[in-house]
């Protein structure tokens, strides 16, 4: 009774453990034991979205549509139209700004007609030259923060432009340019009305923990279905990733904005405009920079997937490349990626750093200064492009446009070092599978898929209200008792189990490598780098290997998902720790702890709420890439995912197993996130 | 009213383009609107997308290549993102393709001359080295499932089967019609690329592997060759209409088809036409594949050579849509 007050969680979780063995060996294992599998009632509900989705697009309100092309009326449901008509607006200003920098004749066809641009031949819209969009990029880089960002710049449009990646790299970059400023100005918009509405606050925030749950691959048919194949329906699909991470931290900033600064904009006399644009905003601007960072991130983290509804660029070369598992070529444009958008981001943050100069009074030149440079960089490139004509006359004009794989190319490097690493540790990491599969992973599967279903629900609901309370605890039993309702229990079972298990070793190494860097500010800075670097590195380009090394095997699919979970894991754990104040530090010093002892009884219970979010976005992420690894091969979610886009009913199944998956997340970012908070209060740190 | 008359109208105006398409080739001009081909992952697919397109080209028309998963493709014809889909498998893609087309606004295109196979198969060596004495005659396989087991097969050999998207459950049907269930089990890859890279690394090892496989394809060159199951009857498949008595059957041999977006034939008379005569054959394709697996050539380049090389092959097609002269 003693140890029951002074340990109270700790005896009720044992009562919990206990009670949950004692389920699992006295349910009998059979079809109509509710005990053991609940009943798909839920079983319906991948037909009925799909039908209904059909209704929508196919049968609801016809119209006639007259069609120039065959010069006859159509019959064509009006929703349809809509949302074609939006995708065929995105269509417009891809190919707008595509056309400005690779040249064209679409823009020019949206103003008058394939017949008249087949009829003048001349009418081409030109390429603007490689050497006018690098000079660009480093003057914009120069000016937005200085020689080192335009270093950068430099670095990157040099790499893409000698090895030949410069014109599916200007095909990304065009769909990225307007997924992004779409994504982060639909983003701030949602949440400043949020912040203003708490009605809009409550309705927005069950879709944006869907979204952002929900695994990308589960809503490309229904993106399909809407908005077709293309550019447009991969800018869309885009935009639903990467807008809710803007959102949620618009609201976040605008929350935390002291009262004493809106009354301070108030006294001023601000009107609402003003109030919300030059006060608000550039009070939280901290949290929406980090908005601006993550849909950048997002967004290209996307052109992969992107490439399997019609995105053109990178990543459409890259799946073509690892089809004939040309690993070097992969590496080599997944590269490309990371540089696009590491610069992209880098501009962007410095572009929402700079600040106003309001007492400058300057002549014409000072104030046009960069626009000037940049006329004049144009002026010489195309110049150049105009000597180049004349020396390059065979052959490519190498001073206006990069060929496509006609430059010098890394791959064959990346290709002997991936190589070289399979050479070597191929026998060896063999036996360590098959050591890891016989004595782990089939054990642990096996006994995921043996618990019954009732001691799941008391295991789950029961940490849920032992850490939370009862409230959380009913909320995550709803969660589950959808997954459990519909016909994919065993699946998400086996979901869990790799995803379990991909969390356990991400935490491990996250926590443990980012405690170790945090210690110093300069490997705090290059961990950071490597973070960013694994998020926006395509994950498909290490599938291979991963295969090659491992097999067609449940360990492939953990791997793939703790390079990319551990990244979070990592990167809050560093944050965490460097934000603990240095006076607690020095306070520490003082009392003579050891620089062990600090850490473990100073640091890390202060920075364990820090530490606890970033494990939250661990769940997610292995979520993610559990899914994903379906292009491995699993038994789990994932593989029907993957399926759907082939089926029939592909609509419905994929967003049932995607709401599957988002349950699972939110499930596990309920507890996590309740149980946070409630820690940071006893912590005082709010 | 109005209604049923365009009704009636439309499908007029539609049983009369096709007529006059099937009969005297095409009489209306091409609209200048570009073609959608799409692009894929796979070399052949690719160059002979090139390939057809330079053909569109040829005739005055203008063509868009269009980067697209080849699952999510058919709904895209349906739709109209895509103009047409030039390699459609039988064993793989027959559903999806089907399905399309019940729906509505896909339509076959005519057959390619090549016929495929689309088989379980194992690599060379596996038959140098005698891992499995027999093949490759199925019955072999009662006997060696051992050398073809790995850790997390329990003990049964591993059929390495493409992704359950391809054809469902036709392989572990095949299993229990064949009464190998207690000692093979399927396993299905993700993907295409997932097969490669477990065939490299069978190879490095010298180990058995059994995968399912194709040709033509780049595997051709290197040595692969299919078992030989029990013959393939129609309705021996569960999906139409057999029982597990049945499903030993082995694969068909199957075509290679094209399909079209239903607005394809009235909007480009001619390049339908010329599409629909359109007809490779397996060694064609083959060395299509080649220029890019082979010669290392970009998939563009490589089009454009096959189209110069073989000017025999293609002309006809479309000199038979607008007269000789052109």
């Amino acid at each position: 009774m003693q140890y029951y007050s002074k340990h109270p969680k700790i005896v009720q979780f044992a009562v919990l453990v206990a009670v949950f063995l004692l389920l699992c060996f006295s349910i009998t294992p059979s079809e109509t034991n509710y005990l053991w599998r609940l009943p798909a009632l839920f079983s319906k509900l991948p037909s009925l979205i799909n039908d209904s989705v059909k209704h929508l697009m196919f049968d609801w309100m016809l119209i006639d549509v007259y069609d120039p092309e065959i010069e006859e009326y159509e019959q064509k449901p009006l929703f349809r139209e809509m949302t074609r008509s939006i995708s065929s607006f995105f269509l417009f200003v891809i190919i707008f700004v595509r056309e400005i920098i690779l040249g064209g004749v679409k823009t020019i066809v949206a103003f008058t007609s394939w017949d008249f641009v087949s009829e003048n031949e001349w009418l081409r819209w030109p390429a603007l030259p490689w050497t006018v969009i690098s000079g660009w990029a480093i003057l914009l880089g120069y000016k937005l923060q200085g020689k080192r960002l335009a270093v950068l710049a430099a670095v990157t449009t040099a790499y893409i432009g000698i090895f030949g990646q410069w014109q599916p790299s200007m095909e990304t970059l065009s769909f990225v340019l307007i997924a992004a400023p779409v994504s982060f100005v639909l983003g701030l918009t949602l949440g400043i009305w949020g912040y203003k509405s708490r009605l809009v606050e409550a309705v927005l925030n069950p879709f944006l923990n869907i979204a952002q749950t929900m695994p990308h691959y589960s809503y490309l048919v229904p993106v399909i279905v809407l908005f077709g194949v293309g550019d447009h329906a991969a800018t869309i699909a885009t935009i639903i990733f990467a807008t809710p991470p803007m959102v949620r931290l618009t609201l976040l900033g605008l929350k935390n904005v002291p009262p004493e600064v809106v009354e301070g904009g108030m006294m001023s006399g601000c009107n609402k405009f003003q109030l919300l644009f030059r006060v608000l905003i550039p009070t939280a601007r901290r949290n929406i920079l980090i908005g601006v960072n993550q849909v950048v991130m997002q967004c290209l983290a996307m052109t992969v997937i992107a490439s399997f509804i019609g995105a053109q660029g990178l990543g459409s070369n890259l799946m073509i490349a690892l089809n004939s598992l040309k690993i070097g070529t992969g590496i080599e444009i997944g590269l490309c990626i990371v540089l696009i958008a590491v610069l992209l981001d880098k501009l962007s943050l410095a572009w929402a750093n700079k600040q106003t100069d309001y007492f400058a009074d300057l002549g014409f030149i000072d104030r046009h200064r960069y626009s000037l440079l940049a006329l004049a960089v144009f002026a010489g490139g195309c110049l150049l492009a105009y000597v180049g004509s004349l020396v390059f006359k065979e052959d490519f004009n190498y001073l206006y446009i990069v060929p496509h794989n006609k430059g010098i190319t890394t791959a064959p490097f990346w290709q002997t070092g991936v190589d070289w690493i399979w050479d070597t540790f191929f026998y060896s990491l063999k036996s360590f599978n098959e050591f890891l599969i016989t004595n782990v992973l089939v054990p642990v599967k096996e006994a995921y898929l043996g618990m019954p279903v009732a001691a799941t629900f008391l295991l789950v609901m029961g940490i849920a209200y032992i850490l939370d309370g009862i409230r959380s605890s009913l909320i995550v039993g709803g969660f589950l008792l959808f997954i459990a309702f519909s016909e994919y229990w065993d699946r998400a079972l086996i979901t869990a189990y790799m995803a379990s298990i991909s969390v356990i070793v991400s935490a491990v190494i996250g926590i443990t490598v980012g405690s170790v860097c945090a210690q110093s500010s300069v490997a705090s800075k290059a961990i950071i780098l490597m973070c960013d670097f694994f998020q926006t590195f395509p994950s498909f380009i290490y599938l291979i290997p991963v295969i090659m090394l491992f097999g067609i095997t449940d360990t492939s699919v953990i791997i793939a998902a703790v390079v990319y979970a551990a990244v979070p894991a990592t990167r809050y754990t560093v944050e965490g720790l460097r934000n603990v104040p240095p006076v607690l530090h020095d306070a520490a010093s003082m009392l003579g702890v050891s620089r062990f002892q600090r850490w473990i009884s100073i640091e890390l219970p202060l920075a364990f709420p820090h530490i606890m979010l970033g494990l939250n976005q661990t769940v997610i992420f292995a979520l993610f890439m559990v899914i994903i690894g379906a292009f491995i091969g699993t038994t789990d979610l994932g593989q029907l995912i993957l399926k759907a886009i082939s089926d029939a009913e592909g609509t419905g199944i994929g967003i049932t197993l995607g709401l599957c998956v988002a349950f699972i997340g939110l499930a596990a970012d309920q507890i996590i996130r309740t149980w946070v908070n409630a820690r940071k209060k006893e912590l005082g740190l709010n | 009213m109005k209604l049923i008359y365009s009704k009636f109208c439309r499908t007029l105006i539609a049983a009369a383009c096709v007529s006059l398409v099937s009969v005297s080739g095409a009489s209306a001009e091409d609209s200048k609107l570009p073609i959608k081909i799409p692009i894929k992952n796979w070399s052949s697919q690719i160059v002979m997308a090139h390939v057809i397109g330079g053909m569109f080209e040829s005739m005055g028309n203008t063509v868009e290549y269009v980067p697209v998963d080849n699952q999510a493709s058919f709904e895209a014809v349906r739709a109209g993102d895509l103009t047409l889909v030039h390699e459609v498998w039988q064993s793989t893609m027959q559903n999806a393709y089907y399905n399309a087309m019940e729906t509505g606004g896909l339509i076959d295109a005519g057959t390619h001359e090549a016929a495929t196979l689309e088989e379980m198969g194992v690599p060379n060596w596996v038959i140098e080295k005698d891992l499995c004495p027999g093949l490759p005659n199925w019955e072999a396989l009662k006997d060696c499932h051992e050398a073809f087991a790995t850790p997390d097969s329990g003990g049964k050999g591993r059929w390495l089967e493409g992704p359950q998207s391809w054809h469902g459950d036709v392989m572990p049907n095949r299993v229990k019609g064949l009464g190998l269930d207690d000692k093979w089990v399927v396993k299905f890859a993700g993907a295409a690329d997932a097969l490669w890279a477990e065939l490299k690394a069978a190879e490095k090892e010298g180990r058995g592997t059994i995968i399912f496989n194709w040709s033509p394809n780049f595997t051709d060159a290197s040595g692969f060759t299919f078992i030989e199951f029990p013959p393939y009857f129609d309705g021996c498949r569960i999906a139409d209409g057999g029982d597990l008595t049945t499903t030993g059957c082995g694969s068909p041999a199957g075509w290679l088809k094209k399909g079209a977006h239903y607005k394809f034939p009235k909007t480009h008379p001619k390049a339908y036409a010329a599409f629909s005569k359109l007809s490779f054959t397996t060694p064609q394709i083959g060395s299509m594949a080649a220029l890019v697996d082979v010669d290392g050539m970009t998939h563009a380049d490589a089009g454009k050579k096959w189209l110069a090389d073989n000017g025999d092959v293609w002309k006809p097609w479309t000199v038979s849509v607008l007269g000789a002269g052109n």
